[in-house]
């Protein structure tokens, strides 16, 4: 019972979201108003990675923690990208990883919508010119919301998605 | 006596006889005509017999003591008990003769299918015969004539070796369950008395105790032989897959029930019962009969010895309603034990529905695509879509599902052991629970058994070219299977006017109390003391009803589009065959659960290059082999103690014509011995 | 006339319990995210997953065959025919004649043998899987159910719901008696395992290897996924309802005036409620067994069966 007793003696740690640090979070391309409103409160995410360095994934597995829970806001993650709308795809797309993600885009059911986290989702990043990758994430698949850092916070990620829902008033 | 029984069992015999006849024909498709119509119209001509003699106070009474005088004659009596297996018998007959006919053009040139309809049509007369037998005497012959018209169909496809040893382990069997048969007969009196049913069941009353016994325990060896009672069955996984389809429809539908008859026949009627310990005894054998046959059906490749398997689960089950019968008898609750049997015989019925069905179906496969390894099946739903389907039927009846028929049976199996429980001594009380216990985990198993036998044969993708090159049957095979598959939902919904039947059918027999020969018509079947009620009449348009207006909701509720995407493989790049689940794959975490029982060996070979370097490795063989327990335990002692001493007395024959002469006198002197002695 | 009312009750209720279903499924959601010390979403959220699901289009593996496209109807379909017989408010149901515990765990089956055949048509190794480890579940865990069943039948004297629930409510001092203590124990292990609650089944991995019902279901979207989630929350469900009112069933109401159907419906969502807090937090407490270890544990519940039995026996 020492698990209760914790748990009683931690209380609720989930944290308001901070504001926006600027120029972290940029929208690429009109987001369809429809896939806005169905997916208003109920929003499955199906996280792809591309080939990143799991920098990106680490702050990502942050989410799903108390201290930002994303699930307070109507998002959780999903294994399958038939049950996702929105994919969170990080890294710069290595060839290997160009079809699965394709693959994986085609898989996922309309309305959907792209957030590319990390400066190697959004350009490559440090790994610009590389023989292995593609480009962007938008090389590859069309692309609403980018989020820049490298890794970007998990706060800011949280934003990105918010943004793209067109939620990001409500903070809480 | 030209009544109509009488009528109709001449025009059975007839019909029968002429699909024999047709043999003659100098064409095969005149042959196989005449067989097909000659079987379809002997088993209508049946069944129309059996229904009279249930639904009326008729009965049939035919005796020919001139023929074969010297071992009492020929005497035929059918009796409602014998009429309900006659009516299984026909019943599957139509179907049966509706397929075969069609099914067995892909024998035509490789085997005489003149050969083939002469034997399916003695089968199916000897068969028919059985049942109204009256006689010891007429019995056994009958008995004998069906197990070598069957011999015959199991060994038609001759040039494999697998079934000709099929038929050597079929014939072997049934050959010593026929001595222990006619043992139990001698042992009643059957040679003083002259053998008939009436005459026995008159001397059974004067038997001792110790006498019965020995009966008992011998027509339980012997039709339960038949039956496939574990360990006596280990012929029927082999001789049900090496016939054709449709006699393996037959012999798993209509031929095994006729074990169950002899065991209800002489047990319950000429014995009249017995102690509880013959009731406790059959119990435990139906028991181990159906966890052992549907756990080895779980694990098959094969989809005929698979659904032999479940052959002798279902069996299992049976016993278990049987046993549970004898059991409620000897402790004097009549009424549980009508219901007891009346289960038993109601899961007979159901079984022989859904057993043909699928044997149907599994024909329709082989002829399809020429293989059973359901390993190498998948994909048919796309190309045989009527075969799928009824596949599909038979196998939601046989994992006991509402709202078809396997459910009724199970759930009346149910009821009558809880109202055992209810009403019984502590000792037997445990012995009943562990029975519901068995009844429901042999439940569960087979809907696992029977979501991997449909799921991988027909859905997903085609896992060979040969499956791949599928196509659907032709029109008479199509209307065979459907028409078996017919009998599913059919029985269910007429649960209670086949019930009705049933149990009147027990009526008066072996001391269970008379009931009137009524049909009755009904929604709810229910259980005595209100122990139960369930209507399969209910649930199956309130299910469809539910079904339907979900759909009709949903439609309305969103009318999005569908598109077309890959099977989702984690963005893997395109898909084969081999990256679908197997029927090995499928069957393996319940293998693992029960692998005491199973006692899988399991070999891995690791083949180096010529340098015999360990870490330069050409190749992996993997090789996992699942020896039977019963196979292991008593058959291969058995087999290699008669090996011993058929070898040891080898030395008899020296070659020399000398040693000969001489034994032949010494018997001679032996003889003279005897004979003068007495 | 009556025939009319009885059915229009029926009907009720079944709604009742299906517009019940994803609050009870939100609020062991919400529990166990508390228990994780994070706010987590509100109760409500599956009605929001449901509405987005029928929005959405369906993407179908080419594979797929009208198997497919009808489990997710058979498995709904049957859930809640389940959901009519099982007594929500009332005792004894107007169509009591009907409602007998073994044919709803069989039709419970029929839903599981139709996902089971959903999940092997697309051909995907995950599908199979999911189908593989989901019927072997189902499997083990009929014998506990079936002397479960049998232990409430020997104490009422019926299978029966109508008539458990009746001499439950006669009989107070039985609701105590250890033949139906044992009895709750071996139901709410099977519970866990035929519903995919942990220890069993890990409603929220990620992880393929992991997943059971889960990985039948990766192949559906839209509507279809609407459906089979919908389906296993009714189901879970169903399974508390069935256990709040066969084995507490004080509160169900035995007339039709507008107080007894009150507080039935109280004390009905209240012992629901109970139970899945009970649930949630027996699943933040415990971890998921390695499937290998899951038979173990139907074992320990057939044995609790087969104890409720001799209990139930003896006091007979």
């Amino acid at each position: 019972m020492n698990v209760f007793r914790k748990i009683l003696r931690v209380g609720i740690a989930t944290e308001d979201l901070p504001a926006v640090p600027p120029d972290t979070i940029a929208v690429v391309r009109d987001i369809d108003a429809r896939a806005r409103r169905l997916l208003g409160r109920a929003v499955a995410i199906r996280q792809v990675d591309a080939g990143s360095c799991n920098g990106c994934e680490l702050e990502i597995t942050g989410l799903s923690g108390p201290v930002y829970d994303l699930e307070r806001f109507g998002l959780h993650f999903v294994a399958s990208p038939r049950h996702a709308d929105l994919l969170l795809v990080t890294g710069p797309v290595t060839r290997n990883m160009e079809v699965p993600l394709r693959k994986t885009w085609e898989a996922t059911p309309d309305p959907k919508l792209v957030v590319a986290v990390g400066d190697c989702a959004r350009d490559c990043g440090v790994f610009a010119g590389s023989y292995a990758v593609v480009g962007g994430v938008d090389a590859v698949i069309p692309v609403d919301v980018t989020v820049r850092g490298c890794p970007p916070e998990p706060a800011v990620i949280l934003q990105g998605i918010l943004t793209a829902l067109g939620r990001l008033e409500g903070r809480r | 006596m030209t009544s109509l029984p009488l009528l109709l069992f001449w025009v059975m015999v007839a019909a029968y006889a002429l699909a024999a006849a047709g043999a003659l024909a100098p064409m095969p498709r005149l042959t196989r005509s005449v067989g097909a119509a000659g079987t379809m119209l002997g088993g209508a001509a049946g069944l129309a017999l059996a229904c009279l003699v249930l639904w009326t106070s008729d009965s049939l009474a035919l005796e020919a003591p001139d023929v074969l005088a010297v071992a009492g004659g020929l005497i035929f009596h059918l009796d409602r008990l014998g009429a309900v297996f006659l009516a299984i018998v026909s019943g599957v007959a139509i179907p049966v003769g509706l397929y075969g006919g069609q099914y067995t053009t892909s024998y035509d040139g490789r085997y005489s299918t003149r050969w083939m309809w002469f034997n399916t049509s003695a089968f199916l007369l000897s068969m028919s015969l059985v049942t109204g037998a009256g006689s010891a005497f007429t019995f056994a012959l009958c008995w004998e004539l069906m197990a070598l018209s069957s011999f015959l169909l199991v060994i038609v496809e001759h040039d494999r070796e697998e079934s000709v040893r099929a038929g050597l382990w079929y014939l072997a069997m049934t050959h010593a369950g026929l001595l222990a048969i006619l043992a139990a007969f001698f042992l009643m009196g059957a040679a003083s008395t002259g053998g008939s049913f009436a005459s026995l069941r008159d001397a059974a009353a004067q038997l001792p105790a110790g006498t019965k016994n020995a009966v008992f325990l011998l027509a339980l060896a012997g039709f339960g032989s038949k039956a496939g009672v574990v360990p006596l069955h280990v012929w029927l996984p082999r001789a049900h897959p090496a016939a054709p389809s449709h006699v393996s429809a037959l012999m798993s539908a209509a031929m095994v029930k006729l074990g169950i008859y002899g065991l209800l026949r002489v047990c319950l009627d000429l014995l009249g019962g017995g102690p509880t310990w013959w009731g406790t005894l059959v119990i435990l054998c139906g028991a181990g009969t159906a966890l052992t046959g549907v756990l080895y059906a779980l694990v098959e490749d094969d989809l005929k010895r698979l659904l032999a398997y479940s052959t002798v689960e279902n069996v299992g089950l049976i016993l278990l309603g049987t046993g549970a019968g004898l059991l409620f008898r000897s402790l004097g609750e009549p009424a549980a034990a009508t219901l007891a049997f009346a289960a038993a015989l109601l899961h007979a019925v159901n079984h022989a529905a859904f057993k043909t069905t699928l044997f149907l179906g599994a024909g329709s496969i082989i002829h399809a695509t020429g293989t059973r390894n359901m390993n190498l099946l998948g994909g048919l739903i796309k190309r045989a879509p009527w075969t799928s389907a009824v596949i599909l039927v038979g196998a939601l009846a046989i994992a006991a599902l509402p709202p078809l028929n396997g459910f009724v049976s199970e759930w009346l199996l149910f009821q009558a052991f809880l109202s055992g429980v209810a009403r019984s001594q502590a000792s037997m009380a445990a012995l009943l629970t562990l029975g519901v216990g068995a009844i429901a985990l042999t439940g569960g198993l087979a809907a696992a058994t029977f979501v991997k036998a449909f799921g991988i044969s027909c859905l997903a993708i085609p896992r060979s070219p040969a499956a791949a090159g599928a196509h659907e049957s032709p029109g008479l095979m199509k209307a065979g299977m459907v028409l078996a598959a017919a009998y599913c939902p059919l029985l269910a919904v007429f649960t209670i006017p086949v019930l009705s039947t049933l149990t009147g059918a027990l009526a008066t027999v072996g001391g269970l109390p008379a009931a009137e020969p009524s049909v009755a018509i009904g929604v709810t079947v229910k259980t005595g003391h209100s122990m139960g009620a369930m209507s399969p009449v209910v649930i199956l348009p309130v299910l469809a009803g539910a079904i339907a207006l979900t759909w009709m909701l949903v439609r309305l509720a969103s009318r999005r589009p569908v598109h077309s995407g890959d099977t989702w493989g984690c963005g893997r790049i395109g898909q084969t065959p081999r990256m679908e689940y197997t029927s090995a794959a499928f069957a393996e975490p319940l293998r693992r659960v029960f692998s005491e029982m199973y006692r899988p060996t399991e070999d891995t070979a690791v083949g180096t290059t010529r340098d015999a370097s360990p870490y330069y490795i050409q190749s992996v063989t993997y090789q996992a082999r699942l020896h039977p327990w019963f196979q292991r335990a008593v058959y291969d002692p058995l087999i290699a103690a008669v090996e011993a001493v058929a070898g040891r007395t080898r030395r008899l024959q020296s070659g020399s014509v000398n040693a000969y002469l001489t034994y032949m006198v010494l018997a001679l002197i032996v003889l003279l011995g005897i004979v003068i002695g007495f | 006339m009556i025939a009319i009312t009885g059915v229009a009750i029926e009907i009720g209720q079944a709604l009742l319990v299906l517009l019940l279903a994803p609050a009870v499924v939100g609020l062991i959601r919400w529990v166990k995210a508390r228990l994780q010390n994070r706010r987590g979403a509100p109760v409500w959220q599956p009605y929001a997953e449901l509405r987005k699901l029928f929005g959405k289009d369906m993407v179908v593996s080419p594979n797929a065959s009208w198997i497919f496209h009808a489990a997710p109807f058979v498995v709904f379909g049957t859930t809640v025919v389940v959901s009519l017989l099982v007594p929500v408010l009332i005792t004894p149901l107007p169509f009591n004649d009907v409602a007998d515990l073994f044919a709803l765990v069989y039709l419970l089956l029929l839903g599981t043998f139709a996902l089971a055949l959903g999940g092997l048509d697309p051909g995907s190794s995950f599908g199979g899987m999911g189908s593989s480890r989901e019927m072997t579940i189902a499997a083990l865990s009929e014998p506990a159910i079936a002397l479960a069943i049998l232990s409430l039948a020997l104490a009422a004297g019926s299978t029966n719901l109508g008539e458990m629930a009746a001499r439950t409510v006669a009989n107070p001092s039985a609701a105590l008696s250890p033949g139906h203590v044992l009895a709750f124990a071996a139901l709410f292990i099977v519970m866990l395992a035929e519903t995919g609650r942990l220890p069993v089944d890990n409603p929220a991995t990620h992880l393929e290897l992991t997943m059971v019902h889960e990985a039948m279901i990766l192949e559906y979207s839209g509507r279809h996924l609407a459906l089979v989630e919908w389906a296993s929350w009714l189901k879970l469900t169903v399974f508390l309802v069935l256990a709040a009112n066969l084995f507490v069933p004080w509160g169900l109401a035995t007339s039709l005036t507008p107080g007894a159907l009150a507080i039935a419906a109280i004390s009905t969502l209240a012992k629901v409620a109970v139970l899945a807090v009970a649930i949630a937090i027996l699943e933040t407490r415990i971890a998921k067994l390695r499937l290998f270890r899951v038979p173990e544990l139907l074992a320990v519940s057939f044995v609790l069966g087969l104890l409720a039995v001799a209990s139930s026996f003896s006091v007979r």
